[in-house]
């Protein structure tokens, strides 16, 4: 029974473990062409399992700025987890104790949390542990071989292949973005800020990570008040 | 700095915002606000992160330009994330094909 339920939780999240691996595989030829060691690079992925944030922590990381600027960016854009784990929480109910979810909440990804959420059966933790284990291995494969690729491919060929990263940010926002308005007007507005981060002399001087901060909190929160989402809002 | 630390720092912080909702504190949150904001963050965040950054993010801006176009054309469409990611990744080397070609 256990090992069935284990089982039936590594086929659901086989698919999201292959979408993990060529994305990651991107995060790891970026991280490489910007200097990290591709052991390196997949350190990170196996210990954070978060896109975004890893993102922004290694611009953090190549721009040399403070341990503080770096949880702060962590805390910001990786917020909405908050959200997906109180949502988890109050799914798994009574049934699955402390301990098991100490373990769980370290692979609570946007996708594996979809996954989690829709299953019709009381999740278990044997489920939970299945679902995680092929995300978690593509994860951190993918990007170890991304940077060994990036490690010996030509600087043209590794730009090419860090833009994958940037390709897949663009898959998560737009077809949401098509469909609501609100989306559209918090990723517009943000998109606006960046620039200005980027192209006005004045504003040059902000790390990296702190203009994505800013931009993050001003059009989430701009949004917030013009556009609140309805009450019963479970989360992702 | 240490990388080690940076890693040990990002990673801590990450764990906490996943872990305390799942143990310690298991209250909905009640603010709209809060809640709406929380909705909103990765759109906001990844757009700011993806441009303009990705015009510089390869060996030319063109090349940036084209793998910008064809995500966002693509996704508009409502093609599967690898499908997306793959095709402005081949949209760069075929710029940088070209451009090598044309100089050579």
């Amino acid at each position: 029974m256990r090992w069935r339920e284990y089982r039936s939780g590594v086929s659901r999240g086989l698919p999201v473990g292959m979408g993990y691996f060529s994305v990651s595989f991107g995060f790891g030829a970026m991280a490489v062409s910007q200097g990290l060691k591709a052991l390196d690079a997949a350190l990170i992925s196996l210990t954070n399992m978060t896109s975004a944030g890893q993102f922004a922590g290694l611009t953090v990381i190549v721009a040399a700025a403070s341990l503080w600027e770096m949880v702060l960016t962590q805390l910001i854009i990786n917020s909405r987890y908050a959200l997906m784990s109180l949502a988890l929480s109050q799914r798994m109910g009574q049934r699955i104790g402390v301990l098991p979810r100490i373990l769980i909440a370290f692979f609570n990804t946007d996708e594996i949390f979809a996954l989690a959420m829709s299953r019709r059966e009381p999740l278990t933790i044997p489920y939970m542990l299945g679902l995680g284990t092929l995300p978690i291995l593509g994860w951190t494969g993918g990007t170890l071989c991304g940077g060994l690729a990036g490690s010996v491919l030509p600087a043209s060929i590794r730009s090419a292949l860090g833009v994958m990263l940037y390709g897949m940010f663009i898959a998560i926002v737009v077809p949401p973005a098509k469909k609501e308005r609100s989306i559209l007007a918090a990723a517009g507005f943000a998109l606006v800020l960046s620039s200005l981060f980027a192209w006005v002399p004045a504003l040059k001087a902000v790390s990296a990570g702190i203009s994505i901060v800013i931009c993050t909190v001003i059009a989430a929160g701009a949004c917030a008040v013009l556009f609140p989402v309805a009450d019963e809002e479970g989360g992702a | 700095m240490s990388l080690y630390l940076y890693i040990a720092a990002m990673a801590l912080t990450t764990y906490l915002i996943r872990v305390l909702p799942l143990t310690i504190f298991r209250r909905p949150i009640r603010s709209r606000f809060l809640r709406s904001f929380l909705h909103y963050v990765p759109y906001a965040c990844l757009s700011a992160m993806t441009f303009p950054a990705i015009l510089t993010s390869t060996e030319s801006l063109l090349s940036g330009a084209a793998a910008l176009v064809v995500a966002v054309v693509l996704a508009y469409r409502g093609k599967s994330l690898i499908v997306v990611a793959l095709s402005s990744s081949a949209a760069v080397l075929l710029c940088q094909c070209a451009a090598h070609f044309l100089t050579a």
